[in-house]
Parts: structure tokens; C-alpha cells; sequence
């Protein structure tokens, strides 16, 4: 699950490097005739940042989603339910695994990208920086986030990167099925007892403008896309597919009868499109810039989880390195 | 002035002028049966199906709890790998005693709508997670049991569970290759993770006798459809254990106490709080569908 990326002030500075015109030329022809670019490929300065700061706040975004999902691990109402959201939590950390694999290719670890998340540093999506407060958050999100997720996705998927583009392959196959149970969970408590539609209703109503907000701010607010979309990293821009979200979306919550909170959506025959009013974008960039719901707990249970997992990652190490003979680091333990 | 009539104690009738009527407990209450908390099952081979799911489904509850905190991402991984194994074979074999039962309960029937003294887990399964240590000590020496147990067990000749211990065992030939592979990191790895996982061990080592519970239950399952009487599997169990700890350079503690009761329904503190937070949604929507 992820939406778009979000470029900060910071990422604007940093100098644009001078590449050879050749170079630049040659490459743009290369995505031009649809071809992909491997990790060894020459590729600007710029493309390789791009992808890696796409990439690695893509990675990010699904370490820290399983925190609000797995919230619900421990109360999930029956065994069924249970196993399938284990199932899901396990699958974001595939997917986070896969894809800092993927961003390595870019000649960036692994441990530098955490240490980067856990001082703060980098993005992740501004979805999981709100509390999953019920079931039906659990069901909310499937549909709503890993479905906005997927429209993003999809398109990712025939990017110009290479093991980015084949990550997506993978990573989208799974999503659907999240979105799917997600969908499920909905339509079930939507027939279900008063106290089960509240439930839903309510989380919809709590879901519903954070999800459009994942695909990042308006276009005219977004000055690197046309970059992104020459280089095929991007191939739609923001607000496309934020529309093709909401166009998918609207008739699901007509089927299962949840009202979505927007006084002015309807649909536009001339466009074929649901037209939904304003978003409020101070909510995106304050919870984007920290101060969302729960930006503060998820960034403390990350990095207690690293913190309280130091003498394990290091016991590792050390064994691993009494293994190959290298010299032993901390003192023999035999004695103990 | 004639002393009070009203005794101290209205209801039991203590202080009174003349001595209270005793009632018999058996004509207010009717008469006393086993209840399912009393330790004297009516069906054996559904007792012997819940002890197996409920020591699987505690456990695999444990290390969900993990998931997303883990000390490294590929153990968020693994240990959700794990706890969804064990809760898929928790619900084989309440499927299992559900339909030897035959009075409609379902899986999640005895998963939520069971209180803590009707549960047959052994308590080791219910211990708090506690560091990485604990776990994989826990994980580790329950583990190594499960795999001989329920190989023995897939030999059984009731088909359903025979089955479920079958698919059950293949899947703890893999738990046991994970949970050794840590317990030879930590103990072979810093001073400090000898002494951490060393702590947990010993912290737990007690709690292993009662794996090795065996009652009626056990025999009459036994004798009902040849599955194994756990007391057998001890030996291969120290066998299994010591080895490794050996190898991981930690010494095998000594049990000064051998709590016991679990498989009774006397459990620790631990188990009703983690089903109050288990049980506590299903049980606010009595009836309701999920």
C-alpha cells in the first residue's frame, strides 16, 4: 500500500548536477522506445535520485503501515479474520524488504535508509499517520488505501526502472487481494448489525479525504512532475489518478450503501467523472511536515523496535563473523 | 429491653438470637456434575483436540504480537510466518474436536467464547513475550517437542486429526530450524546475548515439565486412536534441546520448581489478559457476523 511520493523543500534545494548532452540525449531515447533501465545502465544524477527518494519513501511507507494494521492483529474478531490480517501485515513487509532490495540497486543501503526514517528524515505516506480506531478502520483501509495504492501501482508498474517496474508486478498481485478482503470486511459489516453499519459509516467518513490525499498534492503544486513523467517514472500525473480513484471508488460505496463525506461529489456526464469538492491540503502538509494524529507514536514504536533490537542485530553480526573466522568482536562467550 | 432480632450478617445469619437453618448446597445449586473447568472432561479425545489447538492458538497469538516491533525485518516476517502457521493449525484441530463434540460449536466458538479456566493451553505458551530472548527461548523449547509429537501423532488412525498433525508437523520442521538457528545466534554471539537468551532459559525452563502432562485424557486417546502419550517424547525432547544449547555455548538449566496446571485450566495471570484483549470485539457483538 502507498501513494504518491512527496517531494520536500529539502529535496528541491539540492544542486541539479551538469550531465553530458550525449548522455542525456541517448537515455532519453532509451525511455522514449518504451525500454527499461537496469541498475548498471548509465542514468542521470537526477533520475537515480528521483527514483530513490520514490523508492525508498515507497519501502518506508510499508514499515509503517503495519503499524496501524497491526493494531488490530491482537482484537481481530474471529480466526478467519485474524489470519487474514497477519497474512496482510506480513505481505507490507515483504514488500517493504523487496523494495529496499530494490532501492540497493541504486547504490543505497539498506541501513541508510532506516537510519534516515528513524531520525525523521525521510517521507513516508501521510495515511499511516492516522489512528485505526476500529474494526472497520481495518476493512476501510484494504479498500480505500490499498485500493488508491493499486491505482498507483498499476501505473508504477510499467515505469521506466527496471526492478522498480518488476517489484510493482509482484507487489500489485498482492494488493489486490488486500483490497479485496478489505472490500470484503465492508460489505459484511455493511449488512450486519446498527452498531457494525455505525462502524463503518464512521470510518469511511474518517478514511475517505486522507486516501484522496495519498496521491500527493494538485499538480499545479507540484513542480518536479514533469521531470518524473518524461523519465517515465511517473506516467499520470497526481490529480489523474486521484480521479480514476474516485471514479472506481463511488460506485463500490453505492453497492455496499456507505455514504462518502463530500457534500459536493456528483457525477459529470459530459467528463464522466465524479467531481468531489476541495481538499484540505493545510491537513495534508501538517501531517506530512509532522504533526499528523500519530506522526510522533509511529516514528517512537520504529524506533523502539530498533532501539530494543540492537543486541539482536548484533549478535547476529558477531556470530556470523565467528562463522567465516574472522576475529572475534566483543570477547569469546565461551567462558560465560 | 429484648436483645436485636436482626442478625449481623442478614445473610448468612450470623449474630442471630437462634441458630440459622442450614440449607444444603446441593438443593439450592441441584446436583453437582464436572463442570468443563473441573478437571474431569466428558470426552477425552475433544480435551486432547483442545489442549493441541490451545497451546497453538495462545502461542501463535504471542508472536503476532511481534509483528511490526521485531528487532529486524526479516523476523517481522518470520515470526508472522509462524504465529499464522500455528493459529491455521489451532483452527485444524478445533475443527477436530468441534465435530467429535457434535453440539455445533465452531473454531471460533472455542477461540472467543471461552474464558481463561476453560482454556488447555500449558502455561509456557501463555508466558509474555518478553524480550527477543524469551521468544525464541519459548518458541525454541516448545518447538522442539512439537516436532516428534506431532509426527507421532500424524500416524494416529482418526483421519481428520492424523491429517491436521501431519501438515502441523511439516511446518514445525521449519519453526525448529528457525527457533535453533536463533537460539545458536544469541548464545554464541555478544556477552550480552549469551546472557539474555541464558536468563530466558532458565527463566522458563520450568514451565517444560508441564509439556510432559499426561493424564487419562491421554491415555484414553491413546488407547482410542493410537496417539502418542506425550511422556514418551521426553527423552528425544532433552535430546533435541540439549544439543543445541551445547552448540550455542549455553548450559541447560535446572528446574527448581515445576509449576504446572494448564492443561487443567490453572493457568498464570498472563492468559486472561491477553483473551480480555483477544475475545474483547467478538464479545462486544454477541451474534454478529464478521
Amino acid at each position: 500500500m502507498y501513494g504518491a511520493n512527496v517531494e520536500t523543500a529539502a529535496d528541491r534545494k539540492a544542486p541539479a548536477p551538469v550531465e553530458d548532452p550525449a548522455l542525456l540525449a541517448e537515455f532519453q531515447a532509451r525511455i522514449d522506445r518504451g525500454e527499461s533501465i537496469e541498475p548498471k545502465d548509465w542514468m542521470p544524477a537526477r533520475y537515480r535520485r528521483q527514483l530513490v527518494r520514490m523508492m525508498s519513501q515507497h519501502a518506508h511507507s510499508e514499515i509503517v503501515g503495519m503499524l496501524p494494521e497491526g493494531n488490530w492483529i491482537t482484537r481481530a474478531p474471529n480466526l478467519r479474520r485474524k489470519m487474514a490480517l497477519i497474512a496482510k501485515v506480513q505481505d507490507e513487509a515483504g514488500h517493504g524488504h523487496y523494495i529496499y532490495c530494490g532501492t540497493e540497486t541504486l547504490g543505497v543501503s539498506r541501513d541508510e535508509l532506516v537510519d534516515d526514517l528513524l531520525a525523521g528524515r525521510a517521507k513516508y505516506s501521510q495515511i499511516f499517520n492516522y489512528p485505526t480506531l476500529t474494526w472497520a478502520d481495518i476493512g476501510v483501509i484494504g479498500w480505500f488505501v490499498d485500493g488508491a495504492a493499486i491505482v498507483n501501482q498499476t501505473v508504477l508498474a510499467k515505469a521506466s526502472y527496471g526492478p522498480y517496474a518488476r517489484a510493482m508486478i509482484r507487489i500489485c498481485k498482492e494488493e489486490n487481494f488486500h483490497k479485496r478482503q478489505g472490500f470484503e470486511i465492508c460489505a459484511v459489516l455493511s449488512q450486519g448489525t446498527d452498531a457494525q453499519r455505525e462502524m463503518l459509516q464512521d470510518a469511511v467518513n474518517r478514511w475517505w479525504w486522507p486516501s484522496l490525499m495519498m496521491f500527493g498534492p494538485s499538480d499545479t503544486d507540484s513542480p518536479n512532475s514533469r521531470d518524473l513523467l518524461a523519465w517515465r517514472i511517473k506516467r499520470f500525473t497526481n490529480d489523474e489518478l486521484r480521479q480514476r480513484f474516485v471514479n472506481l471508488t463511488v460506485p463500490q460505496a453505492q453497492a455496499i450503501g456507505v455514504r462518502l463525506p463530500d457534500p459536493d461529489l456528483r457525477y459529470d456526464a459530459d467528463t464522466q467523472n465524479w467531481v468531489f469538492g476541495e481538499i484540505d491540503w493545510a491537513e495534508f502538509w501538517a501531517v506530512v511536515n509532522g504533526n499528523g494524529p500519530c506522526n510522533r507514536e509511529r516514528l517512537a514504536a520504529r524506533n523502539k523496535a530498533h532501539a530494543d533490537g540492537a543486541w539482536v542485530r548484533q549478535a547476529a553480526t558477531a556470530y556470523a563473523a565467528k562463522r567465516a573466522g574472522a576475529p572475534r568482536d566483543g570477547g569469546s562467550t565461551a567462558a560465560a | 429491653m429484648a436483645p436485636d432480632a436482626t442478625p449481623d450478617e442478614p445473610e448468612t445469619g450470623a449474630g442471630a438470637p437462634v441458630a440459622p437453618r442450614i440449607v444444603p448446597v446441593t438443593t439450592t445449586l441441584g446436583p453437582l456434575r464436572p463442570t468443563a473447568t473441573s478437571g474431569q472432561p466428558a470426552d477425552a479425545f475433544v480435551e486432547y483436540c483442545l489442549r493441541l489447538a490451545d497451546d497453538r492458538l495462545v502461542l501463535g497469538h504471542r508472536l503476532s504480537e511481534w509483528c511490526g516491533h521485531a528487532p529486524i525485518l526479516e523476523e517481522d516476517i518470520a515470526l508472522a510466518n509462524i504465529a499464522l502457521d500455528l493459529i491455521g493449525q489451532a483452527e485444524a484441530f478445533f475443527s477436530v474436536a468441534a465435530e467429535a463434540e457434535g453440539r455445533g460449536r465452531t473454531p471460533d466458538d472455542f477461540a472467543y467464547f471461552r474464558d481463561d479456566v476453560a482454556f488447555r493451553n500449558a502455561m509456557l505458551c501463555e508466558l509474555p513475550n518478553g524480550d527477543f530472548g524469551v521468544t525464541i527461548a519459548r518458541q525454541f523449547l516448545w518447538t522442539a517437542l512439537q516436532v516428534p509429537f506431532t509426527k507421532a501423532l500424524s500416524a494416529a488412525s482418526h483421519a481428520q486429526l492424523a491429517g491436521a498433525a501431519a501438515k502441523a508437523h511439516k511446518e514445525h520442521v521449519y519453526h525448529l530450524r528457525h527457533a535453533a538457528d536463533w537460539v545458536l545466534k544469541l548464545g554464541d554471539g555478544t556477552p550480552e546475548s549469551h546472557a539474555r537468551v541464558q536468563a530466558a532459559l532458565d527463566g522458563l525452563w520450568p514451565y517444560t515439565d508441564e509439556l510432559f502432562y499426561a493424564d487419562g485424557v491421554d491415555a484414553a486417546v491413546a488407547a482410542l486412536v493410537g496417539a502418542p502419550v506425550v511422556t514418551a517424547l521426553r527423552e528425544d525432547w532433552a535430546r533435541t534441546v540439549e544439543a543445541v544449547l551445547r552448540q550455542a555455548t549455553l548450559s541447560v538449566p535446572v528446574a527448581d520448581w515445576t509449576p504446572a496446571g494448564g492443561r487443567l485450566g490453572r493457568h498464570t495471570e498472563h492468559l486472561g489478559h491477553m483473551l480480555a484483549e483477544m475475545q474483547s470485539l467478538a464479545r462486544a457483538h454477541p451474534g454478529a457476523q464478521w
